[in-house]
């Protein structure tokens, strides 16, 4: 499903390595932590991988698409099989919850009939049912973050991406949120969570990908070391 | 694009008006200020225009021919400055009826005077051709190569100086020009400004739909819209401000002027909108494209 081929990616003039040489893959239905302290390249590569930037060199696979030679004009549809989610929630604060989730379909032009269902399947699947007439100002961070996963699974993507969920959150709602996502990876979605979370990561008992300076250092899988 | 998505849009549009009034106001200003110089040029311009085509029809150049020329002469004369391009006919004028139109007007009131001429034609040499011009500008031209001839002893011409009239609508056209391209630009400056500050107040919502996937051309639309809708409120303003301008004009010209001349006339209303309309919509609506779509491409990038 994600595929990195000696991914290399520098910034500035002097050449910061950002990632070096990283290869890795991921597969269909996986459910993959990528864990780093600050300048690992977790958010390099989060980035190269939505194609918010371009690698310096080697080649980046999601869904079967290169991404690295995609034309600029069929971002979009890359983007449509990744659902994103952030530390932050990048809620829009003048609409409420249902309006925010709904603006990730009506962007995408879906009929207004198949918006109303999907939206309400999602509210239900991350159990803010109840607020969607709330709006982000008036709910906890731990719903304001489910209201941005409903929003990220509405368009039903084959990824979602979840760069530091929990960062924001107290450990009870890190856990509810956690338990969505194990939810969505159970229902087929590969999931792939950006944290320094120890305690989740721990918790969770996943695949780990360790990023340390731009490098792979270890790959341990639910079963043992990978790579 | 889908015809919800394009209301979508549209709405949008309407949505970031309402939420940057006072760069809305100042673009709808400057759109109106530039569209209205452009409608008061054009009108003055088909004005002018009209009032030379008015005058070239009835501007004609008058040829007096020496004693010693034949009517043949005169007809062979008559065929070869028909042939000109610069002639669009020639009317031969004979003594005789020369004479007759003579009478009428000055011995109108006493013909018994008239009578003492009536075997010895006082204007027996007064023959004459009346050449009308396609162009009222050729008329120094045709004047320059009539009296070159052999057999013409005089030419009189139209004392309208078309030049005059040319000139005065080069100079107006000029200096509107100058003002419109100022304008112009000041317009494009303006709209492109509005909608950057249109897409920061908006830079997370834009945010947001790059991330789910939507596409170059929906993240831009609502700002499009958004120009084009200004461009059109822009025009609006001065067509309706022109139409009772010109109205006033027209009843001006009517009341005051034609009483002195009949070279003050002005094109009817319908026949100068006609035109007007669709070109100030035109350059509003190409005004806020142009605008936008600068701002846009800049600003917004997946």
């Amino acid at each position: 499903m994600i595929r990195l081929e000696k991914v290399t990616k520098t910034y500035g003039d002097n050449h910061t390595h950002a990632l070096d040489h990283v290869s890795l893959n991921i597969q269909k239905g996986e459910f993959v932590f990528i864990v780093g302290d600050s300048g690992a390249g977790k958010s390099t590569l989060f980035k190269l991988l939505i194609k918010e930037l371009q690698p310096s060199s080697g080649e980046i696979y999601v869904n079967g698409k290169r991404v690295t030679r995609l034309r600029r004009r069929k971002i979009p549809m890359l983007r449509r099989d990744i659902g994103v989610v952030f530390q932050d929630f990048r809620l829009l604060k003048d609409r409420n919850v249902y309006q925010n989730i709904a603006f990730a379909q009506r962007v995408i032009s879906v009929p207004a009939s198949k918006i109303r269902k999907n939206v309400a399947e999602v509210l239900t699947l991350t159990g803010i049912s109840e607020k969607y007439r709330s709006y982000p100002d008036q709910l906890s961070g731990g719903e304001q973050q489910r209201v941005a996963l409903a929003r990220a699974l509405v368009n039903k993507p084959k990824i979602l991406l979840a760069d530091e969920p929990t960062g924001n959150l107290d450990p009870g709602n890190s856990k509810i949120i956690m338990d969505i996502l194990e939810e969505v990876n159970r229902r087929g979605t590969t999931v792939v969570v950006v944290t320094h979370n120890h305690e989740i990561v721990r918790h969770m008992n996943k695949r780990v990908i360790n990023l340390k300076n731009g490098i792979v250092v270890n790959d341990i899988g639910e079963g043992g070391l990978r790579a | 694009m889908k015809v919800n998505s394009f209301f979508y849009c549209l709405g949008q549009g309407f949505a970031g008006i309402k939420r940057n009034k006072v760069f809305f106001l100042a673009s709808v200003a400057t759109i109106a200020a530039c569209v209205f110089m452009v409608g008061l040029l054009m009108s003055v311009i088909l004005n002018v225009n009209y009032v030379i085509k008015e005058a070239q029809d009835s501007v004609c150049i008058t040829v007096f021919f020496e004693p010693e020329v034949t009517e043949t002469d005169i007809a062979d004369m008559n065929k070869r400055i028909n042939e000109w391009e610069e002639v669009s006919r020639v009317e031969y004028t004979s003594p005789e009826e020369a004479w007759e139109t003579f009478k009428e007007e000055y011995f109108k009131d006493n013909p018994e005077l008239a009578e003492g001429f009536a075997n010895d034609n006082p204007l027996a040499t007064s023959a004459s051709f009346t050449i009308y011009l396609t162009e009222i500008s050729y008329q120094q031209k045709v004047v320059e190569r009539l009296e070159s001839m052999t057999g013409i002893r005089q030419v009189n011409k139209s004392e309208i100086t078309a030049s005059a009239l040319s000139d005065f609508g080069k100079i107006a056209g000029g200096a509107s020009l100058a003002i419109i391209i100022v304008l112009l630009a000041v317009s494009i400056f303006l709209i492109s400004n509005t909608i950057t500050t249109g897409i920061t107040v908006r830079a997370e919502e834009i945010r947001v739909m790059k991330y789910v996937g939507a596409t170059d051309f929906f993240v831009k639309s609502p700002f499009v819209f958004e120009g084009v809708i200004i461009g059109l409120i822009g025009a609006i303003i001065p067509l309706v401000v022109l139409f009772f301008v010109y109205r006033s004009a027209i009843n001006y010209v009517v009341e005051q002027l034609q009483t002195f001349s009949s070279a003050f006339a002005m094109l009817p209303l319908k026949t100068v909108f006609v035109l007007l309309i669709p070109v100030s919509l035109i350059l509003g609506a190409g005004i806020g494209l142009i605008g936008s779509s600068i701002a846009t491409n800049k600003y917004i990038k997946v």
